[in-house]
């Protein structure tokens, strides 16, 4: 049966600049209730896109719709150039990996095959080399010194860098990662988000949903700013993470500082102790 | 799976260096292929007409043509329409009942997911008792496994949408979904019996207790198709297992066309499961145990565990039928509850464990 099923191909290669998923007048409704109001973002090879915004603001869901999971309600969502719903299920997975929010896992395979399972999407093709994926992947997330050890034994810090480590062996040339760094002490938060720097170098487009708006300015090449289902700013961080805009969406007052020693900024929320 | 659960690591952590989990792999296989090759011609031998091993072995020889020598018309006439018939369908039922067990846990996300305990097997067994009651006959020695087919189908379908929610199933839903399923089905088989006549009940009451000590050729043929389709189909699925067991999403994003998947294995279980009911009743815990041990043994990677669940299975069976024909001879044991008897303890023993892992359920 599998051998009449045809062979998915692989994705060409990606020039820096080149539009590999976008969300066009996108509106999302998960029951009843309309997360996404028209939301327009492109994401491009070369570039690490921040999603930040309140809780509740439709980070997730946007991710989720960019990452074919989640069908608009109404508007496009294009995946490398097509309607998401236009690619199998093995084509997608060829062209963009995806780290969930939690990651659980129903038994207790050893970390190394966690890691290997990324592999899948290339099993059907036979021509990448599995091994040395696998061992990078874990070499730079850092997971080698419990590659024996079953998931289900780790902490959730531990974990969360096993299923970064799945994802990067997947090696797909778009990236969607939901909070990598909730998890995560100050070390790997950094070693984190400089891997994704290194993939957008490589080529790569990066979307990563994160919280701490720090990390975003240092590490991200453009964020979108979300409110209550629409972008309310898209740009680079140190035009878009105002005082007045982050205090409004946030609700609560911000200050943003020059950093005394690089030419970035710090946010931080208004404290008077 | 929680947090909660890095406070009981995995005996798997344990596991002594150099002995990595491919050699296990190979060292169980053999070694349960051994145990296949010893069992097979001793089961033969043993029974209330003993035949030595090496006259099964020269019978067995003659008949495939490779030299041996025929025995005397008794000693042929009981190898050939009474033990073979029977070890056969033991092998039949008991890698049927071993292969549906680890991919109902692989399908459901859940360890203690079993065609018995969540009651796809009571389901199957409606429809093979109504088979019986009504005395339908339309499709000769198919009807009983057809019936049973349905039957099991329609209850797989019905478990798998009421006790999932996100890509998995929590224990206690899986729990009582069983409770509910094996109390309608239960209700149904006895409204079926209250309307069957003396023969029928007679019949169905003697199958219910899931013995093989009616076991002849047609039988054998009756539940075959069932068995090799599902037992063939079950492999190829083996590696889609594995990374299903990220969840539903995980393994969409790497490609597994997740409904597909679905589709496929429910029949699959539900084919496996009617092979195993429609000649033999229900024959509990083999499902859950078997798949099990194989785990803990060599891991949870399905490529090995459906295959190898599959030939542990049909090991256990041909040990308990031996064991339930030979304990108490010249009576007989019936085979569920024999299996029953070694398999709750086990059973209750796993919900323990797993209780203790989740930090309890309220």
């Amino acid at each position: 049966m599998r051998l009449l099923r045809s062979r998915p191909t692989p994705p060409p290669p990606t020039s820096p600049g080149d539009t590999l998923a976008e969300a066009e007048a996108l509106h999302v409704r998960l029951g009843a209730r309309h997360v996404l109001h028209g939301v327009d973002v492109s994401v491009r090879a070369g570039e690490v896109l921040a999603l930040v915004g309140p809780n509740g603001a439709g980070k997730s869901t946007l991710l989720g719709a960019l990452a074919a999971d989640i069908a608009p309600a109404d508007g496009a969502v294009r995946i490398h150039g097509c309607p998401a719903p236009d690619w199998s299920a093995p084509e997608l997975a060829l062209r963009r990996a995806v780290l969930p929010q939690s990651s659980a896992l129903s038994f207790p395979f050893p970390v190394e095959e966690v890691v290997r399972m990324g592999r899948a999407p290339w099993a059907a093709l036979g021509l990448e080399d599995d091994d040395t994926a696998v061992a990078e992947a874990m070499r730079r997330t850092e997971v080698e010194a419990f590659a024996a050890r079953p998931f289900s034994a780790l902490s959730g810090g531990e974990r969360a860098r096993v299923a970064l480590a799945r994802v990067l062996a997947q090696r797909a040339p778009l990236l969607l990662l939901d909070e990598p760094t909730a998890a995560l002490d100050l070390r790997h938060q950094e070693l984190v988000l400089r891997l994704c720097r290194e993939r957008a170098a490589a080529g790569d487009a990066v979307v990563v949903v994160l919280h701490d708006l720090n990390l975003a300015a240092a590490y991200a090449h453009r964020v979108a700013v979300l409110r209550g289902g629409r972008v309310a700013a898209d740009g680079p961080p140190e035009e878009v993470f105002s005082e007045d805009l982050l205090s409004e969406v946030y609700d609560q007052p911000v200050e943003v500082l020059p950093h005394p020693r690089t030419d970035g900024i710090l946010v931080t929320p208004r404290r008077n102790l | 799976m929680s947090v909660l659960e890095k406070a009981a690591p995995a005996p798997e952590a344990t596991r002594a260096p150099g002995r990595g989990p491919r050699t296990a792999a190979w060292l169980v296989t053999a070694g349960l292929v051994v145990a296949l090759l010893v069992l097979v011609p001793v089961a033969a031998g043993i029974g209330a007409y003993p035949v030595p091993v090496g006259d099964v072995l020269a019978s067995v020889q003659h008949r495939i043509g490779l030299g041996g020598t025929e025995l005397d018309r008794v000693a042929e006439s009981v190898l050939w329409n009474v033990r073979f018939p029977r070890i056969v369908l033991a092998l039949l039922i008991g890698a049927s009942l071993g292969c549906a067990g680890a991919l109902m846990q692989g399908v459901f996300g859940n360890p203690l997911a079993e065609p018995g305990v969540i009651g796809i097997s009571s389901g199957a067994a409606v429809g093979a008792v109504a088979s019986i009651a009504l005395g339908l006959d339309f499709l000769g020695t198919w009807t009983v496994s057809v019936a049973a087919f349905v039957a099991g189908l329609a209850t797989v379908f019905l478990v798998y949408v009421m006790s999932r929610s996100g890509g998995r199933t929590e224990v206690v839903t899986l729990i009582l979904t069983g409770i509910a399923v094996n109390a309608f089905a239960g209700a149904v088989i006895g409204l079926f019996l209250f309307f069957a006549d003396a023969a029928a009940i007679q019949q169905i009451t003697f199958w219910q207790l899931g013995s093989l000590s009616q076991a002849t050729w047609p039988k054998v043929l009756a539940v075959l198709p069932c068995a090799a389709v599902g037992l063939v189909v079950a492999p190829l699925h083996a590696r889609r297992l594995d990374l299903l067991a990220l969840g539903e999403r995980p393994a969409r994003h790497l490609g597994v066309d997740v409904e597909r998947l679905r589709i496929t294995l429910v029949f699959v279980i539900a084919l496996l499961t009617a092979a195993a009911v429609s000649v033999s009743g229900i024959i509990s815990f083999v499902g859950l145990v078997v798949p099990h041990l194989l785990r803990m043994a060599v891991g949870p990677g399905h490529r090995f565990l459906v295959p190898a669940s599959a030939l542990l299975g049909a090991v256990v069976l041909l040990a308990a039928d031996l064991a339930a024909r030979t304990v108490a001879s010249p009576a007989e044991l019936p085979l569920g509850v024999l299996t029953a008897l070694v398999g709750s303890p086990f059973f209750f023993w796993l919900l323990r464990r797993t209780r203790r892992r989740h930090g309890g359920w309220a």
